[in-house]
Order: C-alpha cells, then sequence, then structure tokens
C-alpha cells in the first residue's frame, strides 16, 4: 500500500505530472522565446504556453462524425500516459541511482515510441485525409530514425561495458548515467545523430513533415479541437522534458541535483541540448520524407556504423577518447 | 469573468479565410506576424486548421462557390468564437456590391446559420496591421 502510494506520487506529483509540466511549460516558452528573437520579434509573454493548454481545455470538443470515436479519444491519454512514465522513469533514475532496478534504455526506447504511435493511431482514427497523409508520414518517420537512434545508443552502452565506474548492468539508465561518452569521437557522433533524432521525434523542423501546417494544415492534429488537444499539448510539453533529459542522462554525464552547483550544472547541461535543438529549428527548412529517410539510413547509418566501430577498437586498446 | 474568457482572450489563435479577396488584405493580415508588428506578444497565433482556431479572419466578399466552405469552417470552428470581417469588402462588399458572383457580405452569410454569431469589423482598403491589432483587442475586450 506504501509502495503504491509512493509510485503514485511520483508519477503524478513531483518528478512525474505536476513538475515536468511546469517544467515543460516554461521549457515551451523559452523555445518560443528564442524562436522570436532569432526573428527579431518580441515573443510571448512567460506564461503564454499555460494560457494555451487553459483556453483549449475550455473550449468545446469537437468529434468528426465518421471518427472511430472510441480511438480518438483514447488516444492522447495513451500517449500522454507514455509520455509521462517515461519523465518519472528518467527523474527517478537520476535523483535515486541507490535503488538497484529502475527500467533500463530498453524500456525507455518504447516508451519513447509511445507518444509516436499514439498520434499515428489517433490522426488514422479521425477520418480525414489530411490527417491519414500525417499518419503515413509520421510512420516513415518512425522507420528512419528509430535505426539511427538504436545505433547512437549501441555506441553508449559500448562505452559503458568498457568504463570501469560501471557497476550494475550497462544497460541499466543509472549506469549510463554515470559515464560520459560525449567526450569521445564516437561519442560526439553519435550524439550528434540522436539529437537529431530528437529533434525528429519532437516534430520540429527538419523533421516536421508529418504537422506541417502550411502543407497539410497539421497533418496529424488537424482533426482535434478543445480538450483533446489540450492533452496533446500537454504530451509535447512532457516530451519536451524527457527527451532533452534522456540525451542529457545517456551521453552527458545524468542530470545530478546532489549539490547546488551540481545542479546548476545539470541545469546548464539540459538548457544546451534545447538551446541547440531550437537553433537546428530555426535555421532549416522542412524536408520532404523521402529526404528524411535518406538521411537518416543513408547519411547517419554509415556515420554511426563508423562509429561504432571506433568505439569497440577504444574499448579493446583502452582508449578512452575514440 | 470566468477562466474560460480570461484564458481565451490571452491566446486568441486566429484561421484566416479568404472568401474572394483581392489578396490586398491577405498581405495585410500576413503583415501582422512579421517582427515589425508582432502579434505572438498578445499570444496571438496562425494556426492551419479551423479545428485549433479561436477567431475567423475573414477577408473578401463572400463569393458563391465561398457561401458554403465559410459556413462550414465556421460549424468546424469550436465555440466559443470570433469572427472578424477584414476589409471594406468583407464587411459590406466595397466595390464588388453589384458582382455578379458576390452572395453577400460575411456577417449576412453567418447570421443565417448561427443568429448569435460574434462578428467584429475592421474596416479599410486594405485595414492597416495597426487597425487589426486594435480591432482584435477591442473585440476581445467585448465578449
Amino acid at each position: 500500500m506504501n509502495d503504491l502510494l509512493n509510485n503514485l506520487f511520483w508519477i503524478l506529483i513531483f518528478p512525474g505530472f505536476v513538475f515536468t509540466v511546469t517544467c515543460g511549460l516554461l521549457a515551451g516558452w523559452v523555445v518560443r522565446k528564442v524562436t522570436a528573437l532569432v526573428h527579431h520579434r518580441i515573443g510571448p509573454p512567460l506564461l503564454q504556453q499555460g494560457y494555451d493548454v487553459m483556453k483549449l481545455l475550455g473550449k468545446e470538443t469537437l468529434i468528426p462524425e465518421a471518427a472511430q470515436k472510441v480511438v480518438f479519444i483514447a488516444a492522447p491519454l495513451a500517449g500522454m500516459s507514455g509520455a509521462l512514465v517515461l519523465a518519472t522513469l528518467l527523474w527517478r533514475n537520476n535523483f535515486a541511482t541507490n535503488i538497484p532496478y529502475l527500467g533500463d534504455v530498453i524500456v525507455a526506447l518504447y516508451l519513447m515510441a509511445i507518444p509516436s504511435l499514439a498520434l499515428i493511431l489517433g490522426s488514422s482514427a479521425s477520418a480525414s485525409p489530411h490527417a491519414a497523409i500525417g499518419a503515413s508520414r509520421e510512420i516513415k518517420l518512425v522507420i528512419s530514425y528509430e535505426l539511427a537512434l538504436v545505433l547512437a545508443l549501441i555506441i553508449v552502452i559500448i562505452k559503458a561495458v568498457g568504463n570501469s565506474k560501471v557497476t550494475g548492468s550497462p544497460l541499466y539508465l543509472s549506469s549510463l548515467a554515470a559515464v560520459t561518452p560525449v567526450f569521445s569521437i564516437s561519442g560526439m557522433l553519435a550524439f550528434l545523430v540522436a539529437i537529431l533524432c530528437v529533434q525528429a521525434k519532437l516534430g520540429y523542423v527538419p523533421f516536421d513533415a508529418a504537422e506541417a501546417e502550411t502543407e497539410i494544415a497539421g497533418g496529424i492534429l488537424i482533426e482535434y479541437s478543445g480538450a483533446l488537444l489540450a492533452i496533446w499539448q500537454l504530451m509535447q510539453t512532457i516530451l519536451l522534458i524527457a527527451f532533452p533529459l534522456f540525451l542529457v542522462t545517456v551521453f552527458m554525464g545524468g542530470f545530478d541535483a546532489g549539490t547546488v552547483s551540481a545542479l546548476l550544472l545539470s541545469i546548464g547541461k539540459y538548457v544546451l541540448v534545447l538551446v541547440l535543438l531550437i537553433l537546428i529549428k530555426n535555421t532549416n527548412p522542412r524536408m520532404r520524407i523521402d529526404q528524411v529517410m535518406k538521411f537518416f539510413w543513408y547519411y547517419c547509418g554509415p556515420v554511426l556504423g563508423f562509429a561504432i566501430v571506433l568505439a569497440m577498437l577504444g574499448n579493446a586498446y583502452g582508449l578512452g577518447w575514440l | 469573468m470566468s477562466w474560460k474568457l480570461w484564458s481565451l482572450k490571452k491566446s486568441p489563435w486566429v484561421f484566416h479565410v479568404n472568401t474572394g479577396a483581392c489578396n490586398n488584405c491577405d498581405i495585410e493580415v500576413v503583415n501582422c506576424l512579421t517582427p515589425k508588428f508582432d502579434v505572438e506578444r498578445f499570444g496571438i497565433k496562425l494556426v492551419g486548421t479551423p479545428r485549433h482556431a479561436d477567431a475567423l479572419l475573414v477577408t473578401g466578399v463572400v463569393t458563391r462557390q465561398a457561401a458554403p466552405r465559410l459556413i462550414r469552417a465556421y460549424q468546424q470552428t469550436p465555440k466559443p468564437c470570433v469572427v472578424f470581417a477584414i476589409g471594406a469588402c468583407a464587411c459590406n462588399l466595397g466595390i464588388f456590391r453589384k458582382g455578379y458572383h458576390v452572395v453577400g457580405p460575411v456577417d449576412k452569410i453567418l447570421r443565417e446559420v448561427d443568429p448569435n454569431a460574434i462578428i467584429a469589423y475592421v474596416p479599410g482598403c486594405p485595414p492597416k496591421p495597426e487597425a487589426m491589432i486594435s480591432g482584435v483587442i477591442k473585440a476581445l475586450g467585448a465578449i
């Protein structure tokens, strides 16, 4: 009973829903503000993301007549639950490293796929041709980046195997958080590709072909309105924390909140990843879906294969910087 | 004031409907998003579909072809929503008053399907971006 209450507290209050959503709304504001600064604009006020969600919750929710209603309503909830569990898992692994098993990187990989799958389900259920195009593009996007992301994670795991600091299984998130592969050649390559994968997972330009407001009018989210759209927004908000946090955990030595200076350093890492994401978002045009696939498979794939060889050589000869 | 209206005023998302405009008003609508006017300061955002919108920016006289589409776009917008008739044509037909293809001004078409539609008028040919921003702020203040 006590365990159950504890788990609920983790998922719903801290570090789950309330905490992550609060941070995520602020991060969402940072995204819009930095975008505005890049455009030489002033940008929205601090609480704008909060106003948006609040307004959507208060609006009428329209459900298309031809839609598969159960899936249409359940998809946003499923997506948000997946995002929420992912965020809680990552925070707990960073805050409480003494707990033996809290899910490994494979669990995180599966949880990271849930929001995309929910988007595909929800948009396919909405009976709109634009949403169908968006869904098919999202499927192709998932197929494109998953390969690159898994290859990048293999490099991190190889690095963890070769590191003497790692005590538990090298698949545990807590052991991956103990190493910083970004300070090596192969780890850096893996990090650069992983950040592009996260860009695609968040649906940011240049990988926003599935949403493409100017082209297919919102694509996957076109038929959603009111409270259901608000739930999608909350999911994006949580993911905006979870994905950069995943990169920080896996590549940059984890989010350590033990002391004040460590906490500041960790927030610095998170903001660094976030600003990188925003700058890539604002300096690139949208790619067609076939270009995305080519990019991830033909360019990122071989680069990561090379990086895997480098990492294994580094392990074999004890060269940490390779 | 209820929290619904309060938050609506803080973040009105707009959808742009062209019902037969000469493109002049459209250019001025897009002008509002430029760094010079930057309507995102007020939380105003241009969205791609009426389902996400809180306000419809209608430009141009309503032509025979566009009338049913305008009505559908209005019905697909979740309520509460505000309709802005942007420019002289949308307000009262302007120089196209006697055109063979013209059905009527925006308010007449929308009042036929929803007598309680909230409609704001921003006259001008084309209205300046300042006029549009002031119109949006005034209309939101009035609900």
